[in-house]
């Protein structure tokens, strides 16, 4: 059932991407054969979904060839589709309000003689194309009121209408229940059986072994491997997503750490907990695993930024109470959200009003802000950071990605926490500032700052970290000090290979039932 | 009628920063933030120099400030209803608050009450007023929009209740001097009016107060994850609304020394559209008083203009009516190329 023809559908070579003068992709080749699963693997950033983005006339590579059916690709949308490719993407984009059959016709409804809605006609089609991916549900069923998995359905029958000669999935399992991912397994499978060809991106060992005939592996952007699943191992697919030396970036002096500053015990909501956590003055404490695996949750949730259902958390002995970041913050608490511009930054404010957000009391008295206070605040921060800017007038919005996540990293230093959380603070940073933000966060632990640290770039968790605790699924399933540090140590729990378990009470589910319901 | 001209003018200038503005104006930012109150000034001007040629009387001191005396209620009321529009929010009920207010100092006055408990009691009658409004809709995240529309419509039924349905005429109504005096030749309103912009203004853009509204409007949830107590600041808006209805109330209460059913139906959307005009935006987190208060005088001027030149009431309203929509549209046009301009 592997490759058996020899032309390929899509023949992709040389593609070289850069967005905001980041190489996101560097001459990277790929192959889709008819009847053939071609799994996508990498790290998060590794340049996965923009190679299919190309692939499906999203974007348009700065250079190298795209062959479909041997003809060189129009990069946009529609000549894509004409192509006979099509893509279901990571984020479901359907209207929640309206029929799954209403759904279905988007953008191709079909008119009446009169130029009213032919319904009858839009509800028989959707029916066809429901039947073809085995959905239970009907065509006049809202598409708000089914569940993820059935959703997904909806949206791969959409893609699927145009009888595609190639199919790209997009970490189609991320949303799924365990009876879902088994229905949509085999779905994929009866495609490959009738001859389409199949790209599927993931990041999950169990699926690429499972479902694929070939996997190609990304690592920054360059294509490291690619190979027949069945000629290697989980082991050194895993290798190959993240075999790179660990920079000297990381200059991390190690504090002996003081006391336990922050105590998170039990700490549980919905998705999360319980999970128990020590982390001690001077120390910086890591938290690997796989997007989705509930890291920002339990950043959210021990900040207060989220309801927790069960649980405490103290910062130096004082018990913070729940959900609310301003009781968070008195206690000493700080958090770097993940999402700088949706949960950090007020966009089009300034730099320096953004820079004492979080810190008004101290830059006035009795409620009237202090220009002056705010404008030293400002420079004293700028100059520490390193922050480029024109003029601390200047919005926001106008300052690169590092120097964004600089202002938002100086937000919250100006509050002098205790506990220092940072949420992927590197994220989308170029590499002089990436230096910038771990000589701070090595300043901060040196002043005796506990700090806990979110990244999924693992030589980053690894080279800042002086603990590494793993999640999956919710819980803490690793922790890893001193000798036992290595990127493979991290990445075995977070895709579950070994999952020995710490940290009392944090139980994770059995592997095969996965109730990860997002 | 030298005095009002420089007076907007020149705090523009110390206002087109934005919350952070100060210092040395910078010159890549002003671009984007000062158009903001830019382009209404402007037309502001260029609409008094039109009216002074082609308007009959309208280039006197007494008309100038028959003008300001007149926008005062109006301009009270956008100037409070700016704090809600920062934060994202809207109030529709400031013109029945402003009925209720009004009511409450006529029946006051009319049971014999002194200046004092009359005024007192119609700025507490704001107060609480927005105090409902604010805390309904902090506490329970409920839709501003509809919040006040409820409150338009019951405050306004208070109005009835409190008057009987009939005009209260007070045999002597001891706070008139609000409506009716003046001082070093303007009128007490007028001096009411630049007080409450003087004051919000401070607290707008020297406060830490202020800077919560701006930031809550700019990112709910960055204000919320910066410590900042949303909802408490959010309700405080529409007490702020609300004392300003009361002021307003006041003073339309004083002009006119008795109180009707309807009085003050249909400000909130004058209010509103000197705010709009005014350079703030109904999204949040962009605008400015000094806006407010050009776009205020703006309304003021048009409609006074045409009075003056006897085009009738009915269609002075359609008049009106596309001008805002003109200068709004406008206002967005350009806007949304400087914005695409920031973007990087």
């Amino acid at each position: 059932m592997a490759a058996q023809s020899d032309a390929p559908v899509v023949s992709m070579t040389g593609i070289i991407k850069s967005f905001a003068g980041v190489r996101v992709l560097d001459e990277v080749g790929l192959e889709l054969r008819a009847g053939e699963v071609h799994a996508l693997a990498g790290e998060n950033g590794a340049g996965k979904s923009t190679l299919m983005k190309i692939l499906a006339g999203i974007h348009a590579p700065e250079a190298g060839t795209v062959l479909i059916g041997g003809q060189p690709a129009v990069h946009d949308v529609r000549s894509a589709r004409q192509a006979g490719v099509a893509i279901v993407h990571q984020e479901l984009m359907l209207a929640g309000n309206l029929t799954v059959a209403d759904n279905l016709a988007m953008g191709r409804e079909r008119r009446s003689r009169l130029g009213a809605l032919d319904r009858r006609r839009t509800t028989e089609a959707a029916q066809r194309m429901l039947d073809e991916v085995g959905a239970s549900f009907g065509p006049h069923t809202r598409v708000d009121s089914l569940s993820t998995g059935q959703q997904q359905l909806v949206e791969i029958a959409r893609a699927l209408a145009e009888n595609p000669k190639v199919l790209i999935l997009d970490e189609p399992t991320a949303a799924l229940s365990a009876p879902e991912v088994t229905n949509l397994f085999q779905l994929v499978r009866e495609l490959r059986r009738t001859g389409t060809a199949i790209a599927y991106i993931t990041h999950r060992m169990e699926e690429i072994t499972e479902l694929a005939d070939v996997v190609t592996v990304l690592r920054d952007g360059r294509q490291v491997e690619t190979v027949e699943v069945a000629r290697t191992t989980p082991e050194h697919i895993i290798s190959r997503m993240i075999g790179r030396p660990i920079g000297s970036l990381f200059a991390h002096e190690r504090q002996t750490p003081g006391e336990v500053v922050l105590r998170v015990r039990g700490l549980a909501d919905q998705q999360i907990g319980p999970v128990d956590l020590d982390v001690r003055g001077g120390e910086v404490v890591g938290i690997g695993g796989l997007v989705g695996s509930g890291r920002s949750e339990l950043a959210r949730l021990i900040f207060g930024a989220d309801r927790r259902t069960a649980g405490t958390v103290e910062v130096a002995g004082r018990p913070v109470p729940p959900s609310s970041p301003q009781a968070a913050m008195r206690a000493g608490l700080a958090l770097l959200p993940e999402d700088r511009k949706a949960l950090g930054l007020v966009l089009d404010h300034s730099i320096d009003s953004n820079i004492v957000l979080a810190s008004l009391d101290r830059v006035s008295s009795t409620g009237v802000t202090s220009r002056r206070r705010v404008r030293s605040a400002c420079t004293e921060e700028s100059e520490r950071l390193r922050i480029k800017m024109g003029s601390a007038a200047q919005p926001v919005r106008q300052l690169s990605g590092g120097n964004q996540q600089k202002v938002l990293l100086a937000k919250w230093l100006r509050t002098e926490p205790q506990v220092l959380i940072l949420d992927e603070p590197t994220r989308g940073v170029d590499i002089g500032a990436k230096a910038d933000i771990y000589r701070m966060i090595n300043e901060c632990s040196a002043r005796g700052m506990a700090v806990l640290v979110i990244s999924s770039e693992l030589p980053e968790l690894l080279g800042i970290s002086d603990r590494v605790v793993v999640m999956r699924e919710g819980a803490l399933v690793a922790e890893l000090t001193g000798t036992n540090l290595s990127e493979e140590a991290v990445m075995r729990p977070a895709f579950g290979l070994d999952a020995d378990e710490v940290s009392g009470g944090a139980q994770p589910e059995a592997p095969h039932e996965e109730g990860v319901q997002r | 009628m030298t005095d009002l001209r420089p007076q907007p003018q020149s705090a523009v200038d110390a206002d087109t920063r934005g919350p952070g503005g100060r210092g040395r104006r910078p010159s890549s930012l002003s671009t984007v933030t000062s158009n903001d109150q830019f382009g209404v000034g402007v037309a502001l001007i260029a609409l008094v120099a039109l009216m002074a040629l082609i308007a009959p009387f309208f280039w006197t001191t007494g008309n100038l400030l028959d003008v300001m005396r007149q926008v005062s209620a109006i301009a009270i009321l956008a100037a409070g209803g700016t704090f809600v529009i920062l934060t994202a929010g809207i109030d529709l009920s400031v013109g029945s608050a402003l009925g209720v207010c009004a009511m409450v100092a006529i029946v006051s006055a009319d049971q014999g009450l002194p200046a004092v408990a009359a005024i007192l009691l119609s700025l507490g009658a704001g107060v609480l007023i927005g105090l409902v409004n604010g805390v309904i809709t902090a506490a329970f995240a409920l839709p501003a929009f509809i919040v006040t529309l409820a409150a338009l419509t019951y405050l306004r039924g208070f109005v009835y209740v409190g008057t009987d349905g009939t005009t209260v005429i007070p045999k002597s109504v001891p706070f008139d001097w609000i409506g009716q005096s003046s001082v070093l030749g303007v009128p007490v309103a007028v001096w009411i009016m630049l007080a409450v912009y003087a004051g919000l203004w401070f607290l707008l853009n020297r406060t830490v107060f202020g800077r919560q509204v701006l930031a809550i409007g700019g990112n709910v949830e960055a204000a919320r994850l910066s410590g900042i107590g949303v909802r408490r600041v959010t309700a405080l808006t529409y007490v702020i609304s609300g004392l300003t209805a009361g002021i307003a109330g006041l003073i339309v209460a004083a002009r006119l020394e008795s109180a009707v059913p309807d009085l003050g139906s249909g400000y909130e959307l004058n209010a509103i559209a000197a705010i709009v005009l005014g350079g703030t935006s109904l999204m949040g987190g962009r605008g400015s008083l000094v806006g407010t208060l050009i776009g205020a005088l703006f309304i003021g001027v048009l409609s006074n203009g045409m009075t003056l030149m006897n085009i009738e009431s009915f269609y002075q309203q359609i008049i009106m009516g596309f001008v805002i929509l003109l200068a709004v549209l406008v206002d967005k046009l350009r806007r949304g190329r400087s914005q695409a301009r920031g973007r990087i």
